[in-house]
């Protein structure tokens, strides 16, 4: 089955783009007919044009946060995947772990936030870089983990009647069936570094960066200069999650998605 | 052609310790060179744990195999057989030329020398041209054949089945078993082959051994005297029929005691 | 209960390794005088021992002990989180009914629920107080408009799971109840749900976090002081003079986010184990 062709493609993403622009309409509408003071609820107008006039300030302090949330995804989500290939090795060890780290996650992490600021300089992107790192560290360790424990007996007692060593084993069985399970925890880990990275800025943080910048707009109730930098924000985290599909698509050829199930 | 038994099989008891199963007990059987022997019983009458001692992947709690006059352990480290399971086993993530290569690549072949054999087997097995596939996009059937490839591949003086066609429609599996046969007599290797069909036990090989449950043992062997090359015709042969009755009251009169609850719960336990 | 017993010992095992490790490093790194990635110090990394300490006394003067100051922000934020939970995951369950139904629908609104997550919550937190609190009756306001906080960050995961799990229905099953002639809503409810439920407590999992989580950030720029959200900024600014306060609020936080994930562990083992079906 070959990859869709562009029409394909168009007829599936036309409901998605069928309601944003009804959505926008309505929030449009909504605004003009019930009065709602810009104070409380922007128009998207309003909002796309501060977006594009604010640009000197605004894009730049969302380049600064986004390198935070990508420096803290690489290296929460490449420390995730050593210590899940390195417990992985060891059976026991590696069931016992899950259950352990799937609880670790149901710490608010965010609650650490300015603990971290306290550690590494506040002004410092380093601390919202420590903090995306953790928020990321986690799901990919569970989802690698799990991965690398998903191969089927079957496929390993093959394996085995070719007397295959370890290592070739992890080669050519254990490796290209985790990396399904690696992707959707990075996908997740994606979403949530760029969060981190703003949220650790709620704390403090230097002024170029966007969560200082919207956090200060919130303060002095300019809204609409606030939702400019959310869209900013907003529009980053999608692309970093949009990066790790692409990704995804060119590593997984065969996975059910790219294949249309 | 050497005298020597391909498989010999010695006083091989083995035991489970979870449930203690008596999967296997006293089971002796020799296989000579070229032989075609399917296993044939009921579930849980210890044919799959047989084929799995017999390429070590089970050890024995009691006794011997030797295959082609070594271990069994020696064996499958010199790669001297290829296995074929129910479910054809094929990496999702490799084109079906890829998926035949493997045992290949792990004997450390070169590229070129692999591309060829692959053809080779492609051919063999009437795939040619879907090489570039992936194991999705092709039929449950086609699947399997390209699983026989890959066992194949490496030319193995011994094939290990264990139900291959179990998970195929009854006209892709007669196809199917002609196919294997006519592989079979190409390359002259030995065949090992657990069924469920008795049909297709008796269709295939030069000897059934009927296996009964609780403990698994032998409960007889029918040498099967029908005339090679065998064809569609040969389903209709009264000497068939009369075989494959043969084989069935082995069955049934070591199968009779038992309860439908005993079966089941066999079933649970051994497999 | 055995293995109860055994995994209780274990995690209190980890925990007094985790303690060492932390004193250990504190040591080695104290002694050492290494400054990266930060410089050790009493203000950086308090010692175990003072933070314990720190729960048994009072944070200012006469006021009663940190522990039981502690003890009614949770409750506080618990309620927050409890409400959100509700609320989110009704809104994400219902989503996620509605969309099982309609691949149009699905396709025009589940990128904009993944998109959603995107927008950093807290940015937003102080609009949706702005604005929802006025909109809520007297007694819900404050604490009213972070639930939704909280609810907003429960109801991606419960919708996304749901749908998955209620699409996950072997065809055959489906195709056995229709040819019961059976309903739309007949089939939702006796096939759908208890097959999804797998899914949902995955789903119910990662929205016990997501609640908690969402109520304390919901809670800075509100400037509630009631809750634990409060208490972190409130010890934040007091860090380089009183850090065990800070830290003991975090392991309340922390065992918060805890206490709600293990909630649902258990509930999970009643519900799922009440269906034979559901083994392993």
């Amino acid at each position: 089955m070959s990859v869709g062709t562009a029409g394909d493609k168009l007829v599936e993403w036309l409901p998605a783009i069928a309601v944003f622009v009804l959505g926008i309409a309505l929030w449009e509408g909504a605004i003009s007919a019930f009065h709602i003071q810009q104070f409380l609820l922007p128009r998207p107008t309003q909002i796309a044009s501060t977006f594009w006039t604010g640009r000197h300030q605004l894009w730049p302090a969302g380049w600064y946060t986004f390198k935070e949330a990508l420096g803290g995804f690489l290296v929460g989500s490449a420390l995730g995947v050593l210590v899940a290939t390195f417990v992985a090795r060891f059976e026991a060890l590696g069931t016992a772990l899950i259950p352990v780290a799937v609880a670790a996650s149901a710490i608010p992490i965010i609650a650490f936030a300015p603990i971290f600021n306290a550690w590494l300089n506040p002004l410092s992107p380093t601390s919202k870089m420590a903090i995306a790192a953790v928020l990321c560290f986690l799901p990919v360790l569970v989802n690698t983990l799990r991965g690398l424990q998903s191969a089927s007996p079957r496929q390993i007692e093959l394996m085995r009647s070719y007397a295959a060593s370890e290592r070739e084993i992890w080669r050519r069985v254990r490796v290209p069936t985790a990396l399904p399970y690696l992707f959707t925890a990075l996908k997740v880990a994606s979403v949530l570094a760029m969060i981190g990275a703003i949220v650790g800025e709620y704390f403090g943080g230097a002024f170029t960066a966007l969560g200082v910048l919207i956090r200060s707009d919130a303060q002095i109730l300019d809204f609409t200069h606030a939702w400019a930098g959310i869209l900013v924000a907003s529009l980053l985290g999608l692309s970093l999650y949009f990066g790790v599909v692409i990704v995804e698509r060119m590593v997984i050829r065969w996975a059910p998605e790219s294949r249309g199930s | 052609m050497s005298d020597q038994p391909v498989v010999r099989i010695e006083k091989v008891t083995k035991v489970f310790p979870r449930g203690n199963v008596t999967a296997l007990q006293d089971i002796e059987l020799d296989i000579a060179p070229g032989e075609f022997v399917s296993l044939i019983g009921p579930s849980g009458c210890g044919k799959s744990t047989l084929l799995r001692v017999i390429g070590d992947l089970i050890e024995p709690t009691e006794g011997a195999v030797t295959v082609n006059g070594k271990t069994a352990r020696a064996a499958r480290s010199d790669h001297d057989y290829g296995i074929v399971f129910q479910d054809a086993v094929l990496f999702d993530w490799r084109t079906v030329s890829k998926n035949i290569a493997v045992p290949l690549e792990l004997l450390g072949w070169s590229r070129d020398r692999r591309a060829k054999r692959v053809d080779e087997m492609l051919e063999l097995v009437e795939l040619s041209g879907f090489g570039d596939h992936h194991p999705w996009q092709l039929s449950g059937g086609m699947q399997q054949r390209v699983s026989i490839a890959r066992a194949l591949a490496f030319e193995p003086a011994l094939l290990l089945m264990d139900e291959p066609f179990g998970a195929l429609d009854e006209m892709t599996r007669e196809r199917l078993n002609l196919e294997l046969l006519s592989i079979w007599q190409q390359l002259g290797s030995t065949v090992v082959f657990v069924t469920h069909s008795i049909s297709e036990a008796v269709f295939l090989s030069t000897r059934v051994v009927v296996m009964s449950p609780r403990p698994g043992r032998i409960a007889g062997v029918v040498p099967v005297d029908l005339a090679y090359p065998r064809t569609v015709e040969t389903r209709e042969d009264p000497r068939f029929f009369e075989l494959v009755t043969q084989v069935r009251e082995l069955l049934r009169k070591r199968g009779e005691h038992l309860l439908p609850e005993e079966e089941a719960s066999l079933l649970e336990a051994a497999e | 209960m055995r293995r109860g017993a055994r995994r209780a010992a274990a995690v209190a095992l980890l925990l007094l390794g985790l303690v060492a490790f932390y004193e250990l490093y504190r040591w080695v790194w104290s002694s050492a005088g290494w400054t990266w990635p930060f410089a050790v110090t009493d203000v950086s990394m308090p010692h175990v021992w003072t933070i314990l300490k720190a729960f048994g006394e009072p944070a200012q003067v006469n006021q009663p002990p940190l522990a039981q100051i502690l003890f009614h922000k949770s409750l506080f934020t618990m309620k927050e989180a409890i409400a959100g939970f509700v609320l989110g995951g009704l809104v994400g369950f219902g989503l996620g009914v509605v969309l099982v139904h309609s691949t149009l629908l699905r396709r025009g609104v589940v990128p904009y629920i993944v998109a959603s997550q995107t927008i950093p919550i807290l940015a937003i937190a102080p609009m949706v107080v702005v604005w929802v609190n006025p909109k809520l009756p007297g007694p819900l306001q404050g604490w009213g408009a972070v639930a939704v906080i909280a609810a907003y960050l429960t109801f991606f995961p419960v919708a996304i799971n749901t749908l998955r799990g209620l699409q996950a229905v072997d065809p055959r099953a489906l195709e056995l109840m229709r040819s019961y002639a059976g309903s739309r809503w007949t089939i939702l409810w006796k096939l759908r749900v208890p097959s999804s439920l797998p899914y949902v407590f995955a789903a119910l999992k990662l929205a016990a976090t997501a609640c908690v989580v969402g109520a304390i950030i919901g809670e800075l720029p509100s400037g509630l002081q009631s809750g634990l959200g409060g208490a972190i900024l409130n010890f934040n600014q007091y860090y380089s003079i009183e850090p065990q306060e800070l830290w003991a609020t975090n392991i309340v936080a922390a065992l918060v986010g805890i206490l709600f994930f293990v909630v649902v562990v258990l509930a999970e083992k009643l519900v799922v184990r009440r269906a034979p079906e559901n083994r392993g």
